[in-house]
């Protein structure tokens, strides 16, 4: 929840070398993704079967058990990680698009509007990434669509600010100064200069956000107000399974253990990112 | 400083005034009318009108807004739709249950990051110093609510030490009852709050442990730990007081998201059931509630990282 405001420092429990940060995130992201999509061509069982005696054991029939209405919990989360990655990939573009839309703007525009914008953006990182959704979600009705706006939304008020920050320092370089005078149109500019030399900030940033964004939702459908059934979200799953926690604990554990795999798993591709960006910090350590 | 007081002041003013415009047009804008909620599906034309009346649904959305905005003026936040009863003293009863939890969590993350990120920086290089570090960097990844859970399913199911849910009726009429209500609430939300309080302190200690000044420092003879803490101390809690509101506000909508999981009766669960039950008035008087303190919490943030950093306060005047 933390990383909802701003960027928190990313620090190394262990010398590690920049390849092995983000080999251990692309396995563990990748193991999430791989059950997503074969999620799409096959499951164990229907989604809505319900045809599993209640609170099983896990079985060679049901491998983690099932759930207090006699769905198979593998299936579950498989279907669970197919929602955790929409509603992460989905908010990030969201928060992407209109971030560093208004960013840019920003950057470009007159100080008057430079500072309405910025103030603007200030009140908006205010509030955490979650109040912020739960509003919106509270007006708009609890669909997953909602759910990736609302997310999206309140992740594009950071990413405009960064985009805003790293946009006026690449305006100040003389590349900048010298394409302009040459004739360069702005947009020229931005596709040209700016952004490549913000996308290696920019990208560590929105891989934080993406973790962010399956925490949000997690725990946005563990209060319901997420995507509604048949969505299994893990969220939903953990807060389902928490009456039971007792008799079926692995429907209580697995989910949560599948949401920490793939946010750490973005945050360890989001370190070694960072490393690549700032070679400076790699040596420092 | 009275300058700067009398700026941030003003930030905080607007902010407020935008934020509660946002929350109005959002709730307004949806489609479906708020009026609804109080009637059944066999309402009567002559039973809508007055519900609408009744919710100011017939009026203007601006004159809806100023009648909303003089209310709040005055501290009222109008009636529920559902029980007819005044917001305010319903959330300020539940404030006695949030702010107690948020403050405590709070305070309990601050003593375990400080130890913990303070051990790890000045340890990096001892297995526990590894070990605090790693937990943090996989505290980070966890949700709230799921700590809750388990924390409940060992100390209150298994364990039988704690209760798993609820808060006593009389509230805090007999506190040892209400403080062990809020141990595991407290706990949980303390337990999450410190995996990111404590990168944080662990990053600003490694930043002065590296530094040319503590080097002097000990270069003219102090001891490690002199130079650390007539040195260290001032400069390195600079960066954690900057990101402390922001922390603090984090946990008290974590608070808000535990209260589910506990069943507390606390501002996060009034604000849930008033979004199942389209109580608007409950809606909006809890999220303008949260919103003006989280921006408080921002505004005194601000402040006390001012104080304590004189090199923001040269900076800023020098430039304006």
């Amino acid at each position: 929840m933390s990383a909802a405001v701003g960027t928190p420092p990313v620090v190394a429990p262990v010398r590690r070398s920049r390849s092995g940060t983000l080999i251990v995130g692309r396995v563990l992201v990748g193991v999430v993704v791989a059950v997503a999509l074969l999620s799409l061509v096959w499951l164990p069982f229907p989604p809505a079967d319900t045809t599993g005696t209640r609170l099983e054991g896990p079985s060679g029939t049901h491998w983690l058990g099932t759930d207090k209405l006699g769905r198979d919990l593998a299936t579950q989360l498989m279907i669970g990680a197919r929602i955790a990655l929409v509603v992460g990939v989905g908010a990030v573009a969201v928060g992407a698009i209109l971030g560093i839309s208004v960013g840019l703007i920003a950057a470009f525009a007159k100080s008057w509007l430079d500072d309405t914008l910025s103030a603007a953006l200030d009140v908006v990182i205010a509030f955490p990434v979650l109040l912020l959704a739960m509003l919106i979600v509270a007006a708009q009705g609890a669909s997953l669509v909602s759910v990736i706006v609302a997310i999206g939304l309140a992740m594009s008020a950071v990413v405009a600010r960064l985009t805003r920050v790293l946009t006026k320092r690449v305006l100040s370089e003389q590349y900048v100064t010298a394409a302009r005078t040459s004739g360069t149109r702005w947009p020229g500019i931005v596709l040209r200069h700016i952004l490549p030399n913000v996308w290696p900030t920019l990208s560590v940033s929105l891989a934080l956000q993406f973790g962010v964004a399956v925490l949000a939702e997690a725990s946005l459908s563990y209060l319901g107000l997420g995507a509604p059934p048949p969505n299994a979200s893990w969220g939903r799953l953990l807060q389902e399974a928490q009456g039971t926690v007792v008799t079926a604990p692995l429907g209580a554990i697995a989910p949560g253990i599948a949401l920490i795999m793939l946010v750490i798993g973005v945050n360890f591709i989001a370190d070694g990112l960072r490393d690549v960006a700032d070679p400076a910090r790699r040596a420092r350590r | 400083m009275i300058p700067y007081l009398l700026r941030r002041s003003a930030f905080l003013l607007v902010s407020f005034f935008i934020a509660m415009v946002a929350i109005f047009v959002l709730l307004r804008l949806l489609p479906g009318d708020p009026s609804n909620a109080l009637l059944s599906v066999t309402a009567t034309p002559e039973q809508i009108a007055a519900a609408q009346a009744q919710v100011g649904a017939d009026r203007s959305v601006l004159e809806q807004f100023s009648t909303w905005l003089a209310q709040l003026i005055r501290f009222d936040l109008g009636e529920s739709f559902i029980s007819s009863l005044p917001v305010w003293p319903e959330i300020a009863g539940r404030l006695a249950v949030t702010v107690p939890l948020t403050l405590m969590a709070f305070g309990l993350a601050l003593v375990i990051s400080i130890v913990a990120g303070l051990v790890s920086a000045i340890k990096s290089d001892r297995w526990y110093g590894i070990l605090i570090s790693g937990v943090s960097q996989l505290g980070v990844a966890v949700p709230v609510f799921w700590v809750g859970i388990l924390l409940v399913s060992l100390f209150s199911i298994g364990l039988r030490w704690l209760p798993s849910s609820g808060f006593p009726r009389d509230d805090w009429a007999h506190p040892t009852d209400a403080l062990r209500s809020l141990t595991l609430p407290v706990i949980t939300v303390a337990l999450v709050m410190s995996a990111s309080l404590t990168r944080y302190v662990r990053s600003a200690t490694l930043d002065v442990l590296g530094s040319d000044y503590l080097r002097s420092a000990r270069a003219q003879g102090s001891g490690h730990t002199e130079a650390l803490w007539r040195h260290g101390l001032r400069n390195g809690a600079v960066p954690v007081i900057a990101i402390l509101g922001i922390e603090l506000a984090t946990t008290f909508l974590g608070a808000v998201v535990v209260e589910s999981v506990f069943s507390l009766p606390g501002l996060g669960s009034m604000l849930l059931k008033a979004i199942q039950q389209h109580d608007y008035p409950n809606i909006q008087g809890v999220l303008v509630v949260s919103t003006l303190v989280v921006l408080l919490i921002g505004f005194f943030g601000d402040v006390a990282q001012r104080l304590v950093d004189p090199r923001l306060r040269v900076s800023l005047s020098a430039t304006r």
